[in-house]
């Protein structure tokens, strides 16, 4: 990261810190599984069709996987998509963004600013919530060894380890909503097509991957790569799902801001 | 040379559709120039300062700021440039003082050392720290004015920079940007405030639909009217005899006992001196100067604004 683009960055994240729509965002992320927790504590069923749902009581650590996976549906792309679509529409509808183009920091630097602040939302909010759920639910079930999916025992360490590493192949699938996202608020210059539009494109994505007939496209779409982390929850680790989400989300993610770039570059700023 | 000019642009074009916003605008200006860009609403002086300031591309043509053409150079082109288009705009969630934090960091180049005295020159400082969200109109055209300050600019690029303040913040704003001119920065004010232009500005373009129809010094514009007067005096009749026979004086008429004519200032007195001699008392004689409304208005063919454009150029 050049100096420059790390200036842009770094008002970027204040940005966003100073608004509020950021912890609207991060407050629903880290709420979810407090929620979740609190319910599960109240009542005696669980959610055992769920990827490690049936374990949720014998340790704090299987929380936020299962959250994780209820999350990937909507709350977690709507919360992606308040920001990333917003990060540039938002400058163009109150013009600020002709303030900023008219400094010293060129087109590419900001935008590329702009890109590395909506990806570090994203990361945050997943970890928040990771971090909320197996405290949480830690306090609730006590911090236990974590039963993998494939009904083998890890070490409650272990299983941090694995915690940290699905919610960052989480990320990706997130990452590429919001590069979406970021293409929809810098070609639209409008705040609520762009994140109503990302969450659409989001729902499709996981629509398209339940129809049948799809069977043959699932493994590429997009929805399906929420699933990833499941290669890591299996003892040997299965690396297939994990090394074709690296790939199948980096074209996700750079398609759309590649296109976004160009259109960033080169777009009249007049009175929007 | 042309290259040095702090603008210069060549058969400048931008079109919406079948609109040119700018039409073939060949301009100059030099050095020192408080200068000023007038036209009616939607004349299209918006959508230059936005191309020389790198905001929207020409569809041909160029412009070139100190040499470098914004279209080529990128945001080196706006070196030693600063101002604002339709306004300026800031974050309204931040601060007074967080936004010029801010854009002193997208300037680099020690901006930021530069804040306070900005502030203060712009009578701000006890106000940088409330959210800009809470600024009157007049506050943040004075805010705009510390930002492009920031810069330490030679050439400021102000759109209508008194519209919608009162008549005491326009009377800061004109006394700040007669005080900035004052200090050697060259400024391209746009304006549709004739009296605004003539109280600034030393040079003018007048823009019709996107074309300039009189680029030059406004005290030539001002000289290009006829310069006419009215008379009164004691035997208007045989006043009228007189000067219908004085060489240099011409369009004589008697209207309801008050002659009009017009003439050189050389002319007018060897008249008055006749008058005198033929013993007709003048009780008086006045100058009818033609405004830079009045030229404005031949100008730009008597439009206020140009209302078929105006929805589309700004």
């Amino acid at each position: 990261m050049t100096a420059a683009v790390a200036k842009v960055y770094r008002w970027e994240i204040a940005k966003l810190l100073a608004q509020k729509r950021t912890y609207l965002g991060l407050v629903s992320a880290m709420a979810v599984p407090l929620i979740f927790v609190v319910v599960l504590v109240l009542q005696s069923g669980g959610p055992n069709d769920v990827p490690l749902g049936r374990y949720i009581r014998d340790t704090g650590l299987a929380t936020p996987f299962v959250v994780l996976f209820f999350m990937s549906i909507w709350g977690f792309p709507l919360i992606t998509a308040l920001v990333a679509g917003d990060i540039v529409a938002s400058e163009s509808q109150n013009g600020t963004l002709k303030t900023i183009l008219t400094r010293s920091r060129s087109r590419g630097e900001i935008f590329v600013g702009k890109i590395l602040a909506s990806i570090t939302y994203t990361l945050v909010i997943v970890f928040a919530m990771g971090i909320v759920g197996a405290v949480a639910g830690s306090i609730a079930w006590g911090f236990h060894p974590l039963t993998s999916l494939s009904g083998t025992q890890v070490s409650a360490a272990h299983g941090v380890a694995l915690l940290a590493g699905s919610l960052a192949l989480y990320v990706l699938p997130l990452a590429g909503i919001a590069a979406f996202a970021v293409l929809l608020s810098t070609v639209t210059r409008n705040s609520a097509a762009a994140v109503v539009g990302a969450l659409m494109w989001a729902l499709l994505m996981q629509l398209l991957g339940v129809l049948p007939g799809t069977e043959a496209i699932r493994p590429y779409l997009l929805g399906t790569q929420f699933e990833a982390w499941h290669g890591f929850l299996r003892i040997p680790a299965d690396w297939t799902p994990v090394i074709r989400a690296l790939w199948v989300c980096a074209l996700y993610i750079a398609a759309p801001l590649a296109t976004a770039f160009v259109v960033f570059l080169r777009r009249d700023v007049a009175g929007d | 040379m042309s290259e040095s000019l702090p603008i210069s642009t060549t058969g400048l074009v931008k079109r919406y559709g079948d609109i040119a916003a700018v039409n073939g605008v060949d301009l100059t200006v030099e050095r020192g120039d408080v200068f000023g860009y007038l036209g009616p609403n939607g004349a299209g002086k918006t959508t230059l300062l936005r191309i020389l300031l790198g905001l929207i591309r020409p569809t041909s043509g160029s412009a070139k700021l100190f040499g470098r053409d914004p279209l080529v150079d990128g945001v080196r082109a706006l070196d030693g440039v600063a101002g604002f288009v339709e306004g300026p705009r800031f974050y309204s969630y931040l601060s007074g003082r967080k936004n010029l934090e801010l854009l002193a960091d997208y300037d680099g180049d020690g901006a930021r050392s530069r804040i306070d005295s900005v502030l203060e020159l712009v009578e701000l400082r006890d106000r940088a720290k409330d959210r800009v969200g809470g600024y009157s109109h007049g506050m943040r055209q004075r805010l705009g004015i510390a930002s492009s300050l920031l810069r330490q600019p030679r050439l400021l690029l102000l759109d209508e920079p008194t519209t919608g303040l009162d008549p005491a913040g326009m009377r800061d704003m004109r006394d700040l940007v007669r005080r900035l001119a004052g200090e050697g920065i060259t400024i391209l004010l746009s304006s549709h405030l004739l009296n605004e232009v003539e109280d600034l500005c030393n040079r003018v373009a007048i823009i019709r639909k996107g074309g300039i129809v009189y680029e030059g010094p406004l005290n030539e514009l001002l000289a290009t009217a006829a310069t006419g007067y009215r008379l009164r005096a004691t035997d208007p009749e045989r006043a009228r005899v007189v000067l219908l026979s004085q060489g240099g004086v011409d369009g004589v008429s008697l209207v309801e006992g008050q002659l009009r004519f017009t003439a050189d200032e050389e002319a007018v007195g060897r008249a008055a001196i006749a008058l005198g001699q033929a013993r007709i008392g003048i009780t008086a004689l006045i100058p009818e100067t033609a405004s830079l409304e009045e030229l404005f208005l031949g100008l730009t063919g008597g439009e206020s604004s140009d209302h078929d454009r105006e929805a589309i150029v700004a």
